[in-house]
Protein backbone atom coordinates (compact mmCIF):
# COMPACT_ATOMS: atom_id res chain seq x y z
CA UNK A 1 0.00 0.00 0.00
CA UNK A 2 0.01 2.82 1.16
CA UNK A 3 0.35 6.38 0.45
CA UNK A 4 2.52 8.93 2.20
CA UNK A 5 0.37 10.11 5.56
CA UNK A 6 -1.22 13.52 5.63
CA UNK A 7 -0.84 16.11 8.30
CA UNK A 8 2.78 15.31 9.36
CA UNK A 9 4.00 15.75 6.02
CA UNK A 10 3.79 19.44 6.03
CA UNK A 11 5.94 21.37 8.55
CA UNK A 12 3.96 23.06 11.76
CA UNK A 13 5.65 26.74 10.60
CA UNK A 14 6.81 27.69 7.81
CA UNK A 15 10.06 26.59 6.55
CA UNK A 16 13.29 27.67 8.18
CA UNK A 17 16.90 26.85 7.47
CA UNK A 18 16.87 27.94 3.95
CA UNK A 19 18.52 31.34 5.18
CA UNK A 20 22.03 28.48 5.55
CA UNK A 21 21.63 27.16 2.57
CA UNK A 22 23.89 28.77 -0.31
CA UNK A 23 21.96 30.61 -2.64
CA UNK A 24 23.67 29.71 -5.59
CA UNK A 25 23.14 25.74 -4.74
CA UNK A 26 19.72 26.37 -3.93
CA UNK A 27 19.23 27.98 -6.84
CA UNK A 28 20.54 25.64 -9.47
CA UNK A 29 18.55 23.20 -7.34
CA UNK A 30 15.25 24.76 -7.87
CA UNK A 31 16.31 25.21 -11.37
CA UNK A 32 16.78 21.39 -12.23
CA UNK A 33 13.08 20.10 -10.38
CA UNK A 34 11.80 22.85 -12.72
CA UNK A 35 13.19 21.30 -15.42
CA UNK A 36 12.13 17.87 -14.07
CA UNK A 37 15.33 16.34 -13.67
CA UNK A 38 16.00 13.66 -10.59
CA UNK A 39 17.87 14.80 -8.18
CA UNK A 40 20.07 11.64 -6.48
CA UNK A 41 21.94 10.61 -3.35
CA UNK A 42 24.83 12.58 -3.62
CA UNK A 43 23.47 15.56 -5.15
CA UNK A 44 23.43 18.58 -3.82
CA UNK A 45 19.84 19.32 -1.76
CA UNK A 46 18.69 21.75 0.51
CA UNK A 47 18.43 20.16 4.46
CA UNK A 48 14.88 20.99 4.74
CA UNK A 49 14.27 19.29 1.48
CA UNK A 50 16.18 16.13 2.97
CA UNK A 51 14.27 16.42 6.29
CA UNK A 52 11.17 16.06 4.67
CA UNK A 53 11.64 14.14 2.07
CA UNK A 54 13.07 10.97 4.81
CA UNK A 55 10.32 12.11 7.20
CA UNK A 56 8.28 11.14 3.95
CA UNK A 57 9.80 8.17 2.77
CA UNK A 58 10.24 6.97 6.40
CA UNK A 59 6.25 7.40 7.42
CA UNK A 60 5.32 5.45 3.74
CA UNK A 61 7.33 2.15 5.15
CA UNK A 62 6.26 2.27 8.05
CA UNK A 63 2.90 2.47 6.52
CA UNK A 64 3.83 -0.76 4.44
CA UNK A 65 4.81 -2.25 7.53
CA UNK A 66 2.19 -1.53 9.97
CA UNK A 67 -0.52 -2.02 6.89
CA UNK A 68 0.79 -5.40 6.84
CA UNK A 69 -0.38 -6.59 10.23
CA UNK A 70 -5.07 -5.74 9.45
CA UNK A 71 -4.68 -7.81 6.49
CA UNK A 72 -1.47 -10.36 7.71
CA UNK A 73 -3.99 -12.01 10.37
CA UNK A 74 -6.84 -12.87 7.77
CA UNK A 75 -4.03 -14.90 6.19
CA UNK A 76 -4.62 -18.10 8.52
CA UNK A 77 -8.50 -17.69 8.36
CA UNK A 78 -8.86 -16.54 4.26
CA UNK A 79 -11.33 -18.95 2.93
CA UNK A 80 -9.91 -21.70 0.37
CA UNK A 81 -6.79 -22.35 -1.25
CA UNK A 82 -7.27 -19.07 -3.60
CA UNK A 83 -7.86 -16.98 -1.55
CA UNK A 84 -5.00 -18.10 1.55
CA UNK A 85 -2.79 -17.96 -0.92
CA UNK A 86 -3.30 -14.44 -3.04
CA UNK A 87 -3.83 -12.85 0.53
CA UNK A 88 -0.17 -14.07 1.61
CA UNK A 89 1.12 -12.78 -1.65
CA UNK A 90 -0.63 -9.68 -1.26
CA UNK A 91 0.21 -9.19 2.41
CA UNK A 92 4.39 -9.94 1.26
CA UNK A 93 4.56 -7.61 -1.49
CA UNK A 94 3.27 -4.75 1.23
CA UNK A 95 5.95 -6.08 3.49
CA UNK A 96 8.78 -6.17 0.41
CA UNK A 97 7.56 -2.21 -0.18
CA UNK A 98 8.46 -1.47 3.45
CA UNK A 99 12.13 -2.44 2.21
CA UNK A 100 12.33 -1.22 -0.67
CA UNK A 101 11.38 2.07 0.97
CA UNK A 102 13.45 1.80 4.10
CA UNK A 103 16.30 1.31 1.79
CA UNK A 104 15.44 4.67 -0.58
CA UNK A 105 15.22 6.23 2.66
CA UNK A 106 18.58 5.16 3.93
CA UNK A 107 19.96 6.83 0.86
CA UNK A 108 19.31 10.13 2.72
CA UNK A 109 21.15 9.22 5.66
CA UNK A 110 18.90 7.45 8.44
CA UNK A 111 19.55 3.81 8.90
CA UNK A 112 16.22 1.04 8.83
CA UNK A 113 17.34 0.56 12.34
CA UNK A 114 16.77 4.25 13.70
CA UNK A 115 13.61 4.09 11.65
CA UNK A 116 12.25 1.41 12.70
CA UNK A 117 13.69 2.37 16.50
CA UNK A 118 11.54 5.94 15.94
CA UNK A 119 8.31 3.65 14.91
CA UNK A 120 8.42 2.09 18.16
CA UNK A 121 8.48 5.02 20.12
CA UNK A 122 6.05 6.41 18.53
CA UNK A 123 8.43 9.62 17.05
CA UNK A 124 7.41 8.65 13.65
CA UNK A 125 3.97 8.27 12.13
CA UNK A 126 2.20 5.74 9.84
CA UNK A 127 -1.16 6.21 7.90
CA UNK A 128 -3.69 6.58 10.12
CA UNK A 129 -6.33 4.14 8.50
CA UNK A 130 -4.65 1.20 9.79
CA UNK A 131 -5.48 1.79 13.44
CA UNK A 132 -8.74 0.74 12.46
CA UNK A 133 -9.41 -2.64 13.25
CA UNK A 134 -10.61 -5.06 10.73
CA UNK A 135 -13.20 -7.44 12.51
CA UNK A 136 -13.84 -9.48 9.57
CA UNK A 137 -12.96 -11.05 6.44
CA UNK A 138 -14.90 -8.61 4.30
CA UNK A 139 -13.01 -6.05 6.15
CA UNK A 140 -9.60 -7.54 5.31
CA UNK A 141 -11.11 -7.13 1.42
CA UNK A 142 -12.28 -3.56 1.88
CA UNK A 143 -8.39 -2.56 2.47
CA UNK A 144 -7.54 -4.16 -0.31
CA UNK A 145 -9.11 -2.95 -3.17
CA UNK A 146 -10.19 0.66 -1.56
CA UNK A 147 -7.24 1.64 0.48
CA UNK A 148 -4.85 0.46 -1.81
CA UNK A 149 -6.71 2.43 -4.48
CA UNK A 150 -6.03 5.13 -2.23
CA UNK A 151 -2.09 4.23 -2.39
CA UNK A 152 -2.43 3.99 -6.13
CA UNK A 153 -3.71 7.56 -6.65
CA UNK A 154 -1.07 9.05 -4.18
CA UNK A 155 1.49 7.10 -5.19
CA UNK A 156 1.26 7.33 -8.98
CA UNK A 157 1.14 11.34 -8.07
CA UNK A 158 4.39 11.31 -5.87
CA UNK A 159 6.38 8.56 -8.76
CA UNK A 160 6.78 12.03 -10.58
CA UNK A 161 8.44 13.83 -7.89
CA UNK A 162 11.49 14.69 -7.74
CA UNK A 163 13.58 12.31 -5.41
CA UNK A 164 15.06 9.45 -7.88
CA UNK A 165 15.53 6.48 -5.80
CA UNK A 166 11.58 7.38 -3.96
CA UNK A 167 10.55 7.38 -7.77
CA UNK A 168 12.06 3.97 -8.95
CA UNK A 169 10.78 2.55 -5.63
CA UNK A 170 7.20 4.04 -6.23
CA UNK A 171 7.21 2.98 -9.80
CA UNK A 172 8.22 -0.94 -8.79
CA UNK A 173 5.51 -0.29 -5.96
CA UNK A 174 2.58 0.61 -8.26
CA UNK A 175 2.99 -2.37 -10.43
CA UNK A 176 2.40 -4.60 -8.02
CA UNK A 177 -0.10 -2.46 -6.22
CA UNK A 178 -2.41 -2.59 -9.77
CA UNK A 179 -2.43 -5.95 -8.94
CA UNK A 180 -3.67 -5.89 -5.25
CA UNK A 181 -6.47 -3.69 -6.54
CA UNK A 182 -7.31 -6.69 -8.84
CA UNK A 183 -7.42 -9.29 -5.96
CA UNK A 184 -9.19 -6.42 -3.77
CA UNK A 185 -11.53 -5.90 -6.10
CA UNK A 186 -12.27 -9.67 -7.20
CA UNK A 187 -12.51 -10.80 -3.66
CA UNK A 188 -14.91 -7.43 -3.00
CA UNK A 189 -16.97 -8.40 -5.70
CA UNK A 190 -17.43 -12.10 -4.88
CA UNK A 191 -19.20 -11.07 -1.49
CA UNK A 192 -20.99 -8.12 -2.71
CA UNK A 193 -22.76 -10.07 -5.56
CA UNK A 194 -22.95 -13.32 -3.29
CA UNK A 195 -25.25 -15.37 -0.61
CA UNK A 196 -27.07 -12.81 1.84
CA UNK A 197 -24.70 -13.38 4.50
CA UNK A 198 -21.83 -12.25 2.15
CA UNK A 199 -23.70 -8.89 0.73
CA UNK A 200 -24.42 -7.94 4.54
CA UNK A 201 -20.94 -8.58 5.63
CA UNK A 202 -19.61 -6.49 3.00
CA UNK A 203 -21.69 -3.56 3.51
CA UNK A 204 -21.25 -3.39 7.01
CA UNK A 205 -17.71 -3.77 6.68
CA UNK A 206 -17.49 -0.51 3.83
CA UNK A 207 -20.07 1.01 6.43
CA UNK A 208 -16.99 0.73 9.05
CA UNK A 209 -14.29 1.92 6.46
CA UNK A 210 -15.95 4.70 4.28
CA UNK A 211 -15.33 7.30 7.15
CA UNK A 212 -11.39 6.46 7.71
CA UNK A 213 -11.06 5.90 3.82
CA UNK A 214 -12.13 9.63 3.67
CA UNK A 215 -9.55 10.74 5.94
CA UNK A 216 -6.77 8.71 4.29
CA UNK A 217 -5.60 11.38 2.01
CA UNK A 218 -4.79 13.71 5.17
CA UNK A 219 -7.09 17.26 5.92
CA UNK A 220 -8.83 19.23 3.76
CA UNK A 221 -6.13 21.59 1.59
CA UNK A 222 -7.95 24.51 3.47
CA UNK A 223 -6.40 23.41 6.86
CA UNK A 224 -3.14 22.45 5.15
CA UNK A 225 -0.17 25.59 5.17
CA UNK A 226 3.00 25.80 4.08
CA UNK A 227 2.85 23.38 1.46
CA UNK A 228 4.22 25.87 -1.36
CA UNK A 229 7.72 25.11 -1.09
CA UNK A 230 6.78 21.34 -0.71
CA UNK A 231 4.92 21.60 -4.25
CA UNK A 232 7.60 23.43 -6.06
CA UNK A 233 10.21 21.19 -4.77
CA UNK A 234 8.08 17.99 -6.01
CA UNK A 235 8.30 16.63 -2.68
CA UNK A 236 4.87 16.66 -2.36
CA UNK A 237 3.08 16.38 -6.03
CA UNK A 238 -0.68 16.90 -5.52
CA UNK A 239 -2.68 18.27 -2.86
CA UNK A 240 -4.88 15.97 -0.31
CA UNK A 241 -8.34 17.30 -1.89
CA UNK A 242 -7.23 16.63 -5.20
CA UNK A 243 -6.55 12.92 -4.39
CA UNK A 244 -9.60 12.70 -2.53
CA UNK A 245 -11.26 14.20 -5.44
CA UNK A 246 -9.74 11.47 -7.88
CA UNK A 247 -10.14 8.76 -6.21
CA UNK A 248 -14.26 9.45 -5.65
CA UNK A 249 -14.15 10.03 -9.57
CA UNK A 250 -12.88 6.49 -9.86
CA UNK A 251 -14.60 4.46 -7.05
CA UNK A 252 -18.04 5.20 -6.47
CA UNK A 253 -19.38 4.26 -9.37
CA UNK A 254 -17.30 1.24 -9.08
CA UNK A 255 -18.80 0.75 -5.20
CA UNK A 256 -22.44 1.70 -6.59
CA UNK A 257 -22.07 -0.90 -9.98
CA UNK A 258 -21.82 -4.14 -7.66
CA UNK A 259 -24.84 -3.03 -5.42
CA UNK A 260 -23.32 -1.25 -2.63
CA UNK A 261 -24.41 1.52 -0.95
CA UNK A 262 -22.40 4.20 0.69
CA UNK A 263 -22.94 5.72 4.43
CA UNK A 264 -22.45 9.43 3.57
CA UNK A 265 -25.92 10.75 2.81
CA UNK A 266 -24.49 13.86 1.43
CA UNK A 267 -21.93 12.01 -1.24
CA UNK A 268 -22.89 13.32 -4.46
CA UNK A 269 -21.52 14.93 -7.81
CA UNK A 270 -22.09 18.46 -7.88
CA UNK A 271 -22.41 18.86 -11.82
CA UNK A 272 -21.61 22.15 -12.02
CA UNK A 273 -18.21 22.08 -10.23
CA UNK A 274 -17.49 18.85 -11.44
CA UNK A 275 -16.36 18.30 -7.36
CA UNK A 276 -17.76 15.77 -5.33
CA UNK A 277 -19.79 16.93 -2.10
CA UNK A 278 -19.42 14.96 1.20
CA UNK A 279 -20.13 15.24 4.96
CA UNK A 280 -16.59 16.91 6.38
CA UNK A 281 -14.55 13.88 8.15
CA UNK A 282 -13.87 14.43 11.09
CA UNK A 283 -10.51 16.01 11.35
CA UNK A 284 -10.02 16.05 15.21
CA UNK A 285 -10.84 12.07 15.10
CA UNK A 286 -8.01 12.37 12.76
CA UNK A 287 -5.55 14.26 14.46
CA UNK A 288 -6.06 12.28 17.39
CA UNK A 289 -6.19 8.70 15.72
CA UNK A 290 -3.03 9.98 14.16
CA UNK A 291 -1.44 10.86 17.13
CA UNK A 292 -1.62 7.37 18.60
CA UNK A 293 -5.41 7.82 20.33
CA UNK A 294 -7.02 5.40 17.53
CA UNK A 295 -8.60 2.44 18.10
CA UNK A 296 -5.83 -0.23 17.41
CA UNK A 297 -2.88 2.12 17.86
CA UNK A 298 -1.13 0.37 21.08
CA UNK A 299 -2.10 -3.13 19.39
CA UNK A 300 -0.45 -2.12 16.09
CA UNK A 301 2.69 -1.07 17.70
CA UNK A 302 3.28 -3.63 20.67
CA UNK A 303 3.13 -5.93 17.75
CA UNK A 304 6.33 -4.84 15.88
CA UNK A 305 7.92 -3.83 19.46
CA UNK A 306 7.36 -7.61 20.21
CA UNK A 307 9.15 -8.74 17.09
CA UNK A 308 11.76 -6.46 17.34
CA UNK A 309 12.52 -7.45 20.88
CA UNK A 310 11.77 -11.07 20.09
CA UNK A 311 14.12 -10.82 17.00
CA UNK A 312 17.29 -9.18 18.78
CA UNK A 313 19.10 -12.24 19.53
CA UNK A 314 19.14 -12.86 15.60
CA UNK A 315 20.13 -9.24 14.26
CA UNK A 316 22.92 -9.19 17.20
CA UNK A 317 24.19 -12.49 16.18
CA UNK A 318 24.00 -11.12 12.13
CA UNK A 319 26.09 -8.29 13.18
CA UNK A 320 28.53 -10.30 14.84
CA UNK A 321 29.12 -12.24 11.74
CA UNK A 322 29.39 -9.05 9.81
CA UNK A 323 31.86 -7.23 11.87
CA UNK A 324 33.90 -10.69 11.77
CA UNK A 325 33.55 -10.27 7.73
CA UNK A 326 34.78 -6.97 8.61
CA UNK A 327 31.63 -5.25 6.73
CA UNK A 328 30.88 -1.68 8.70
CA UNK A 329 27.16 -1.38 7.78
CA UNK A 330 25.05 -2.56 10.38
CA UNK A 331 21.82 -5.07 9.55
CA UNK A 332 18.88 -3.90 10.40
CA UNK B 1 -1.59 -50.65 -7.47
CA UNK B 2 -2.70 -50.38 -4.10
CA UNK B 3 -4.94 -47.54 -4.08
CA UNK B 4 -5.70 -47.32 -0.58
CA UNK B 5 -2.12 -47.31 0.27
CA UNK B 6 -0.99 -44.64 -2.33
CA UNK B 7 -4.18 -42.23 -0.73
CA UNK B 8 -2.44 -42.76 2.72
CA UNK B 9 1.23 -41.67 1.44
CA UNK B 10 -0.46 -38.57 -0.61
CA UNK B 11 -2.60 -37.19 2.99
CA UNK B 12 0.51 -37.70 4.67
CA UNK B 13 2.58 -35.46 2.33
CA UNK B 14 -0.33 -32.86 1.59
CA UNK B 15 -1.17 -32.59 5.35
CA UNK B 16 2.21 -31.81 6.24
CA UNK B 17 2.58 -29.23 3.86
CA UNK B 18 -0.57 -27.55 4.53
CA UNK B 19 0.23 -27.55 8.27
CA UNK B 20 3.24 -26.06 7.79
CA UNK B 21 2.32 -23.79 5.56
CA UNK B 22 -0.42 -22.47 7.22
CA UNK B 23 2.43 -22.08 10.36
CA UNK B 24 4.68 -20.77 8.30
CA UNK B 25 2.61 -17.61 6.93
CA UNK B 26 2.38 -16.59 11.08
CA UNK B 27 5.62 -15.40 10.60
CA UNK B 28 4.04 -12.36 9.28
CA UNK B 29 4.90 -8.61 10.38
CA UNK B 30 6.83 -11.04 13.11
CA UNK B 31 10.33 -11.72 11.86
CA UNK B 32 13.74 -11.40 13.13
CA UNK B 33 14.15 -9.10 10.34
CA UNK B 34 11.80 -8.00 6.86
CA UNK B 35 13.87 -10.48 4.57
CA UNK B 36 13.08 -13.77 6.75
CA UNK B 37 9.43 -12.34 6.90
CA UNK B 38 9.04 -12.08 3.30
CA UNK B 39 11.29 -15.59 3.06
CA UNK B 40 8.89 -17.19 5.54
CA UNK B 41 6.21 -15.60 3.24
CA UNK B 42 7.53 -17.15 0.04
CA UNK B 43 7.92 -20.84 1.41
CA UNK B 44 4.43 -20.91 2.83
CA UNK B 45 2.64 -19.75 -0.26
CA UNK B 46 5.11 -22.79 -1.98
CA UNK B 47 3.89 -25.17 0.97
CA UNK B 48 0.50 -24.27 0.34
CA UNK B 49 0.71 -24.72 -3.32
CA UNK B 50 2.53 -27.82 -2.99
CA UNK B 51 -0.33 -29.43 -0.70
CA UNK B 52 -2.72 -28.14 -3.40
CA UNK B 53 -1.03 -30.40 -5.97
CA UNK B 54 -1.32 -32.99 -3.52
CA UNK B 55 -4.69 -32.94 -2.64
CA UNK B 56 -5.77 -32.58 -6.76
CA UNK B 57 -3.95 -36.17 -6.94
CA UNK B 58 -6.31 -37.11 -4.21
CA UNK B 59 -9.53 -35.60 -5.58
CA UNK B 60 -8.28 -37.42 -9.01
CA UNK B 61 -8.38 -40.65 -7.17
CA UNK B 62 -11.76 -40.22 -5.95
CA UNK B 63 -11.71 -38.04 -2.87
CA UNK B 64 -13.32 -34.39 -2.27
CA UNK B 65 -12.37 -31.30 -3.47
CA UNK B 66 -9.10 -30.09 -2.53
CA UNK B 67 -10.82 -26.55 -0.65
CA UNK B 68 -13.44 -29.51 1.01
CA UNK B 69 -10.38 -31.52 2.39
CA UNK B 70 -8.97 -29.11 3.50
CA UNK B 71 -10.92 -26.57 5.28
CA UNK B 72 -13.52 -29.34 6.84
CA UNK B 73 -12.38 -31.87 8.09
CA UNK B 74 -11.02 -32.22 11.88
CA UNK B 75 -7.99 -32.80 14.13
CA UNK B 76 -8.40 -36.29 14.05
CA UNK B 77 -8.84 -36.91 10.09
CA UNK B 78 -5.48 -35.24 9.59
CA UNK B 79 -1.70 -37.20 8.56
CA UNK B 80 0.41 -34.85 9.37
CA UNK B 81 3.33 -35.29 11.64
CA UNK B 82 3.33 -33.48 14.80
CA UNK B 83 6.07 -31.59 13.88
CA UNK B 84 4.12 -29.50 11.48
CA UNK B 85 1.13 -28.66 13.90
CA UNK B 86 3.28 -27.00 16.81
CA UNK B 87 2.79 -23.22 17.08
CA UNK B 88 5.60 -21.13 15.85
CA UNK B 89 7.40 -20.30 18.76
CA UNK B 90 10.72 -18.64 18.77
CA UNK B 91 12.64 -17.83 15.72
CA UNK B 92 15.26 -20.54 16.77
CA UNK B 93 12.37 -23.26 17.27
CA UNK B 94 11.01 -22.27 13.42
CA UNK B 95 14.47 -22.22 11.66
CA UNK B 96 15.35 -25.59 13.03
CA UNK B 97 11.93 -26.88 12.31
CA UNK B 98 12.24 -25.51 8.51
CA UNK B 99 15.56 -27.04 8.29
CA UNK B 100 14.63 -30.55 9.74
CA UNK B 101 11.55 -30.84 8.15
CA UNK B 102 12.79 -29.19 4.47
CA UNK B 103 15.56 -31.69 4.66
CA UNK B 104 13.23 -34.62 4.92
CA UNK B 105 11.17 -33.18 1.91
CA UNK B 106 13.50 -32.56 -0.29
CA UNK B 107 14.91 -36.16 -0.31
CA UNK B 108 11.61 -37.68 -0.44
CA UNK B 109 10.25 -35.56 -3.51
CA UNK B 110 13.55 -36.51 -5.24
CA UNK B 111 12.72 -40.38 -4.27
CA UNK B 112 9.26 -39.64 -5.53
CA UNK B 113 10.40 -38.19 -8.97
CA UNK B 114 10.74 -41.95 -10.26
CA UNK B 115 7.89 -43.49 -8.38
CA UNK B 116 5.92 -46.03 -10.15
CA UNK B 117 2.57 -44.06 -9.73
CA UNK B 118 3.64 -41.41 -12.88
CA UNK B 119 1.12 -38.52 -11.54
CA UNK B 120 2.98 -38.19 -8.44
CA UNK B 121 6.61 -38.67 -10.45
CA UNK B 122 5.38 -35.70 -12.04
CA UNK B 123 4.22 -33.08 -9.44
CA UNK B 124 7.57 -34.40 -7.97
CA UNK B 125 10.09 -33.65 -10.40
CA UNK B 126 8.23 -29.78 -9.97
CA UNK B 127 8.69 -29.32 -6.57
CA UNK B 128 12.12 -30.43 -5.69
CA UNK B 129 12.93 -27.86 -7.83
CA UNK B 130 11.39 -25.55 -5.39
CA UNK B 131 12.43 -27.57 -2.46
CA UNK B 132 15.71 -27.00 -3.59
CA UNK B 133 15.54 -23.36 -2.33
CA UNK B 134 14.04 -24.04 1.08
CA UNK B 135 16.80 -26.03 2.10
CA UNK B 136 19.08 -24.03 0.97
CA UNK B 137 17.62 -21.02 2.90
CA UNK B 138 17.64 -23.11 5.94
CA UNK B 139 21.18 -24.10 5.24
CA UNK B 140 22.38 -20.17 5.06
CA UNK B 141 20.47 -19.60 8.29
CA UNK B 142 21.52 -22.61 10.39
CA UNK B 143 24.89 -22.00 9.31
CA UNK B 144 24.99 -17.91 9.90
CA UNK B 145 23.43 -18.35 13.43
CA UNK B 146 25.59 -21.78 14.48
CA UNK B 147 28.50 -20.22 13.98
CA UNK B 148 27.88 -16.69 15.34
CA UNK B 149 27.34 -15.71 19.05
CA UNK B 150 27.20 -18.62 22.26
CA UNK B 151 23.75 -17.10 22.25
CA UNK B 152 22.60 -18.02 19.11
CA UNK B 153 24.40 -21.10 19.14
CA UNK B 154 22.79 -21.76 22.59
CA UNK B 155 19.32 -20.96 20.86
CA UNK B 156 19.34 -23.03 18.25
CA UNK B 157 20.89 -26.15 19.97
CA UNK B 158 17.69 -25.95 22.76
CA UNK B 159 15.57 -25.88 19.77
CA UNK B 160 17.63 -28.81 17.95
CA UNK B 161 16.99 -30.83 21.14
CA UNK B 162 13.51 -30.04 21.70
CA UNK B 163 12.44 -30.58 17.93
CA UNK B 164 14.24 -33.43 16.92
CA UNK B 165 11.92 -36.12 18.58
CA UNK B 166 9.25 -34.41 16.34
CA UNK B 167 11.02 -34.69 13.70
CA UNK B 168 12.01 -38.23 13.80
CA UNK B 169 8.05 -38.48 13.96
CA UNK B 170 8.30 -37.60 10.21
CA UNK B 171 9.31 -41.02 9.31
CA UNK B 172 6.32 -42.91 11.33
CA UNK B 173 5.15 -45.64 8.88
CA UNK B 174 1.56 -46.46 8.65
CA UNK B 175 0.24 -50.07 8.46
CA UNK B 176 0.56 -49.50 4.22
CA UNK B 177 4.27 -48.87 4.29
CA UNK B 178 5.01 -52.46 3.06
CA UNK B 179 2.48 -51.99 0.18
CA UNK B 180 4.14 -49.18 -0.78
CA UNK B 181 7.65 -50.15 -1.14
CA UNK B 182 5.98 -53.58 -3.14
CA UNK B 183 4.33 -51.40 -5.72
CA UNK B 184 7.42 -49.41 -6.16
CA UNK B 185 5.56 -46.50 -5.19
CA UNK B 186 8.18 -45.12 -2.59
CA UNK B 187 11.16 -46.69 -1.67
CA UNK B 188 10.51 -46.39 2.52
CA UNK B 189 10.49 -44.16 5.25
CA UNK B 190 13.74 -45.69 6.34
CA UNK B 191 15.58 -45.00 3.15
CA UNK B 192 13.79 -41.74 3.65
CA UNK B 193 15.82 -41.28 7.25
CA UNK B 194 19.24 -42.65 6.27
CA UNK B 195 19.89 -39.83 3.61
CA UNK B 196 17.93 -37.22 5.74
CA UNK B 197 20.80 -37.95 8.76
CA UNK B 198 23.32 -37.67 6.29
CA UNK B 199 21.98 -34.83 4.60
CA UNK B 200 21.31 -32.58 7.90
CA UNK B 201 24.82 -34.14 9.43
CA UNK B 202 26.82 -32.59 6.64
CA UNK B 203 25.49 -29.00 7.42
CA UNK B 204 25.41 -29.53 10.92
CA UNK B 205 29.38 -30.50 10.92
CA UNK B 206 30.05 -26.88 10.04
CA UNK B 207 28.17 -25.44 12.51
CA UNK B 208 28.68 -25.08 16.68
CA UNK B 209 26.11 -27.27 16.73
CA UNK B 210 25.86 -30.45 18.00
CA UNK B 211 23.30 -33.31 16.88
CA UNK B 212 22.03 -35.42 19.67
CA UNK B 213 23.03 -38.99 19.20
CA UNK B 214 19.65 -40.71 17.62
CA UNK B 215 19.64 -43.80 19.49
CA UNK B 216 18.90 -41.74 22.75
CA UNK B 217 16.27 -39.65 21.07
CA UNK B 218 12.59 -41.28 21.36
CA UNK B 219 10.31 -40.15 18.26
CA UNK B 220 7.12 -38.61 18.66
CA UNK B 221 4.84 -40.68 16.77
CA UNK B 222 0.94 -40.85 15.88
CA UNK B 223 0.28 -38.29 13.52
CA UNK B 224 0.51 -39.89 10.61
CA UNK B 225 -2.50 -42.26 12.30
CA UNK B 226 -4.73 -39.07 13.74
CA UNK B 227 -3.05 -38.48 16.56
CA UNK B 228 -2.26 -35.02 17.60
CA UNK B 229 -1.21 -32.35 19.99
CA UNK B 230 -3.83 -30.02 21.35
CA UNK B 231 -2.44 -27.58 18.85
CA UNK B 232 -4.30 -28.77 15.84
CA UNK B 233 -7.49 -28.49 16.04
CA UNK B 234 -7.48 -24.49 17.46
CA UNK B 235 -5.26 -24.54 13.84
CA UNK B 236 -8.04 -26.16 11.68
CA UNK B 237 -10.44 -24.24 13.55
CA UNK B 238 -8.81 -20.87 13.09
CA UNK B 239 -8.39 -21.73 9.27
CA UNK B 240 -11.83 -22.82 8.81
CA UNK B 241 -13.43 -19.94 10.52
CA UNK B 242 -14.42 -17.87 7.29
CA UNK B 243 -15.32 -20.98 5.15
CA UNK B 244 -17.55 -22.52 7.63
CA UNK B 245 -19.34 -18.98 8.29
CA UNK B 246 -21.63 -19.94 4.79
CA UNK B 247 -20.62 -23.01 3.51
CA UNK B 248 -22.94 -22.95 0.33
CA UNK B 249 -20.83 -19.29 -0.63
CA UNK B 250 -18.42 -18.86 -3.20
CA UNK B 251 -15.68 -16.64 -1.44
FE1 LIG C 1 2.16 -1.53 -0.67
FE1 LIG D 1 -0.92 -3.03 -1.69
FE1 LIG E 1 4.83 -11.35 -3.58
Amino acid sequence: MYGSVSTHDIPAQAPTGLENEDPQLLAEFEARIARGEKIEPDDYMPALYRKQLIRMIEQHAHSEIIGSLPEGTWITRAPGFRRKMAQMAKVQDEVGHAQLLYSAAETLGKTREEMITDLINGKSKYSNVFNYPTPTWADSNVISWLIDAGAIVNQMANAKGSYGPYCRALERICAEESFHLKYGHDAVVHMATGTPTQRRMMQEALNRWWPPIMTFFGPADKMSQHTEILMRWKVKMASNDDCRQQFLDMYVPKILEIGLTIPDPKLRKNEETGKWEYTEPDWDELRRVINGDGPCNKERLAVRRAAEENGAWVRRALQAKQQAAKHVRPLA
Amino acid sequence: MNTTALKDLLYRLADDQLILGHRNSEWNGLGPILEEDIAFSSMAQDKLGHSLQLYTLLHNLGEAEPDTVAFTRNAPQFHCTQLVELPIGDYAFSLIRHFLYDHAELLRFQLLATSSYEPLAQVARKLKGELKYHVLHANTWVKQLGTSTEEAIEMLQTALNETLPYALGLFEKTEHEEAIIADGIFPGEDELKAQWLESISKVLAQTNLELPDLSTVAPVYGGRHGEHTEHLQPLLDEMAEVFRLDPTADW
